[in-house]
C-alpha cells in the first residue's frame, strides 16, 4: 500500500505537556511519528510533526480527538495531509 | 523529497492566521437535455437532474477540507443558461423553475446556484425575453439562485434594447425587496463578454462549449498577497510584482490540488482554476489593502489604477504557471459591500464612482456590489451597463455591473445585505439624464476590434 503521510501542527502559547498530550492521541491510534520540530512563529510556540497515516481510516476521527487537548491548554492542533505541502512548494 | 519546516511554517500560516482558503468549488451542470415542451416535466427533469449529480457535492467538499486543513467556503452549482431551454414557457412557468432551482440548491445545501441566465448580446430570443420579464419576480422570491444577463461582447457590440430593459428590470427587483435593501439585485449582474467557466457568482453559468458535468474551482487569498508584501515595506514595484507572482503562485497551486481532489472523488472532469483575488469582509482578506500596501494612503486616490495594474497583471502571470488549466475570470475582483478597503476609500471620500469605472479597465469585473440612491432612475442604471460594456467590448475583456439602486436611501447612508454579501455605502449618481440614449434602442454596432480573422 502507498505510504500516506500527514503534517500535525500545533500552534498556541508554550507550555508544560505539549508534546506528551499530542504525541499520546497519536500512540493511541497507532501512528506513527517520522519526523518532529519546533519553533517560535509569530510569538506562538509551534510544532510540526510528520506522521505516517497510511493504516489510518479517518483523518477527521483523529481530529475530533486533538479537540479536548485544543480546549484545555488553548492550542490549535491541526492534522492536514502532505500532498497540500508538497504541491504548493514543490515543482 | 521530505518536506522542510520552513515550508510547513509557511503553509500553516497562510491557511490559519493569513485566511488562505478556496472561496468555491463549482460543478457545472449542462441542462440541455431537460428541455422539454411540456413545462412540469422539464420542471421535473431540471430538478432530478441537478440534485443527482451534485449529491455528494457538499459533503465530499467538506470531507476534502478536513484531511488537507484548507477552507472550501462555498459549495455552489452553475447551469446552462436557462433561457436557452425555456422555450415556449410562459413568464409564470419561468418563475416557478426559478423556485425549482432555490429548491435544489437547499435541499443539496449548495450556497448558490447560477445560471438563471440569458445572452442576449445580438439578439433577444423568445425564451430570453420569458426570463427577463420573469427577472424581478423570480430573483425576490429565491434565496439562492443567481442570474446573469450578457448584454454585449467585442464580437457583436452592445444590444441596447436589453441594456434598456435591464435598468427596469434593476428598479422593479429592488422594489421587490426593499424590505432587504434591494438584496434581488445583488443575484443578477449585466455582463460584456462573459465567460462560460466562471466559478464565481453571481456570474457563474454552464456555457454551451462546456462539457456535461465539470468542476471549477476559485482560490481566494488577498490575505496571503497583503501578509507577503508587508514583510518586504521597502521593496521597488518590480520586487513588488514578484513578492505577488509568487505567492499567488502557492496560492493556486494549493487551489489546484483541492479542486482536483474533489473532482476525482466526485467522479468528474476537473475544469479550471480560476485565479481571481476574492475578498471577504474578514479583517486583513482584502484587495483594497493590498492596494493600500503597495503605496496609496487610501484606495481610490491617484496611482490606484497603476497599482491594480501592476497587482493584476502579477497574480495572472503566478497563477498561469501553477495550473494547467486557468480560466473564468482570473484577475481581482472589487466588490465594494464584501471588501473593507473599499468600502472605508467609499466613506472617506477617496473612492468614487468614476475612479471605479476607470479601476475596471484594468481588473477583471466591473462595478461589483455597489450601492446607489434609490431614486436613480432605470434610464441611468441602463447607461451605468452600457459604460461598462463599452470598456469591456473595446478592451476585449470581460467587464459587468452588479449594482443596487436601495429602495429609500441616499448618499452616505450604510446598507447591510447580510453574510458574505457584506454591507455598503449608498452612493450619489450624476444627477443629468441620459434618457435619450437609452430610448434611442438598437444595437451599438461592433467595434473593428471585431474583425480580426
Amino acid at each position: 500500500m502507498e505510504k500516506k503521510r500527514a503534517v500535525v501542527s500545533v500552534i498556541g502559547k508554550d507550555q508544560v505537556g505539549i508534546i506528551a498530550k499530542v504525541t499520546s492521541v497519536l500512540a493511541k491510534n497507532q501512528v506513527n511519528i517520522l519526523d518532529i520540530s519546533q519553533t517560535i512563529l509569530q510569538d506562538f510556540f509551534t510544532m510540526m510533526m510528520l506522521v505516517d497515516v497510511s493504516d489510518l481510516e479517518s483523518l477527521e476521527h483523529l481530529q475530533e480527538q486533538f479537540e479536548p487537548i485544543n480546549l484545555e491548554m488553548g492550542l490549535k492542533i491541526n492534522i492536514q495531509l502532505e500532498d497540500l505541502f508538497k504541491a504548493m512548494h514543490r515543482v | 523529497m521530505n518536506i522542510a519546516l520552513a515550508e510547513m511554517q509557511e503553509t500553516i500560516r497562510m491557511v490559519q492566521m493569513e485566511s488562505l482558503d478556496i472561496r468555491t468549488v463549482t460543478m457545472g451542470i449542462n441542462l440541455h437535455d431537460c428541455a422539454d415542451s411540456n413545462f412540469s416535466n422539464l420542471n421535473q427533469r431540471v430538478y432530478d437532474k441537478i440534485t443527482t449529480y451534485a449529491k455528494e457535492l457538499k459533503s465530499v467538499a467538506e470531507t476534502v477540507e478536513k484531511e488537507y486543513g484548507i477552507p472550501i467556503i462555498n459549495k455552489r452549482i452553475s447551469i446552462t443558461p436557462i433561457a436557452e431551454i425555456l422555450g415556449n414557457a410562459t413568464k409564470q412557468e419561468a418563475i416557478e423553475l426559478a423556485k425549482t432551482l432555490d429548491k435544489a440548491a437547499k435541499v443539496l445545501g449548495v450556497d448558490f446556484i447560477g445560471g438563471y441566465s440569458a445572452l442576449v448580446h445580438k439578439g433577444i430570443s423568445k425564451g430570453d425575453q420569458t426570463l427577463l420579464d420573469a427577472l424581478p419576480e423570480a430573483l425576490s422570491v429565491t434565496d439562492r439562485v443567481c442570474s446573469s444577463i450578457s448584454v454585449a461582447t467585442t464580437r457583436t457590440g452592445i444590444n441596447m434594447d436589453a441594456v434598456r430593459q435591464l435598468g427596469i428590470i434593476l428598479k422593479d427587483a429592488a422594489e421587490r425587496t426593499k424590505e432587504q435593501n434591494g438584496l434581488a439585485c445583488a443575484k443578477l449582474v449585466v455582463f460584456c463578454n462573459p465567460v462560460e467557466d466562471n466559478p464565481f457568482m453571481a456570474g457563474a453559468f454552464h456555457g454551451s462549449g462546456e462539457g456535461e458535468v465539470v468542476l471549477n474551482v476559485g482560490v481566494s487569498g488577498p490575505g496571503v498577497v497583503l501578509n507577503a508584501l508587508r514583510r518586504y515595506p521597502d521593496a521597488d514595484l518590480g520586487k513588488v510584482s514578484e513578492i505577488i507572482k509568487k505567492t499567488a503562485f502557492k496560492i493556486t497551486r494549493a487551489g489546484e490540488l483541492i479542486g482536483r481532489v474533489v473532482a476525482e472523488r466526485l467522479n468528474i472532469p476537473f475544469g479550471i482554476m480560476d485565479l481571481s483575488l476574492a475578498p471577504t469582509n474578514a479583517m486583513n482578506d482584502s484587495v483594497a489593502e493590498i492596494l493600500e500596501e503597495i503605496g496609496l494612503e487610501r484606495v481610490g486616490t491617484h496611482g490606484t489604477i497603476a497599482a491594480l495594474a501592476l497587482m493584476n497583471d502579477a497574480v495572472k502571470k503566478g497563477g498561469a504557471m501553477a495550473s494547467s488549466y486557468v480560466g473564468g475570470l482570473s484577475g481581482a475582483f472589487i466588490p465594494v459591500s464584501e471588501d473593507n478597503g473599499m468600502i472605508k476609500g467609499i466613506v472617506d471620500g477617496a473612492l468614487t464612482l468614476s475612479k471605479l469605472e476607470a479601476m475596471t479597465c484594468v481588473c477583471s469585473v466591473g462595478l461589483d456590489m455597489i450601492a446607489v440612491t434609490g431614486d436613480v432612475s432605470a434610464a441611468t442604471l441602463s447607461a451605468m451597463i452600457a459604460d461598462e460594456a463599452a470598456i469591456g467590448m473595446i478592451n476585449k475583456k470581460t467587464t459587468a455591473v452588479r449594482v443596487i439602486p436601495v429602495p429609500g436611501k441616499k448618499e452616505g447612508e450604510m446598507v447591510e445585505f447580510g453574510g458574505l454579501l457584506g454591507r455598503a455605502p449608498v452612493m450619489g449618481v450624476n444627477p443629468f439624464s441620459s434618457d435619450k440614449l437609452i430610448a434611442r434602442g438598437g444595437r451599438i454596432p461592433a467595434p473593428l476590434q471585431a474583425l480580426i480573422n
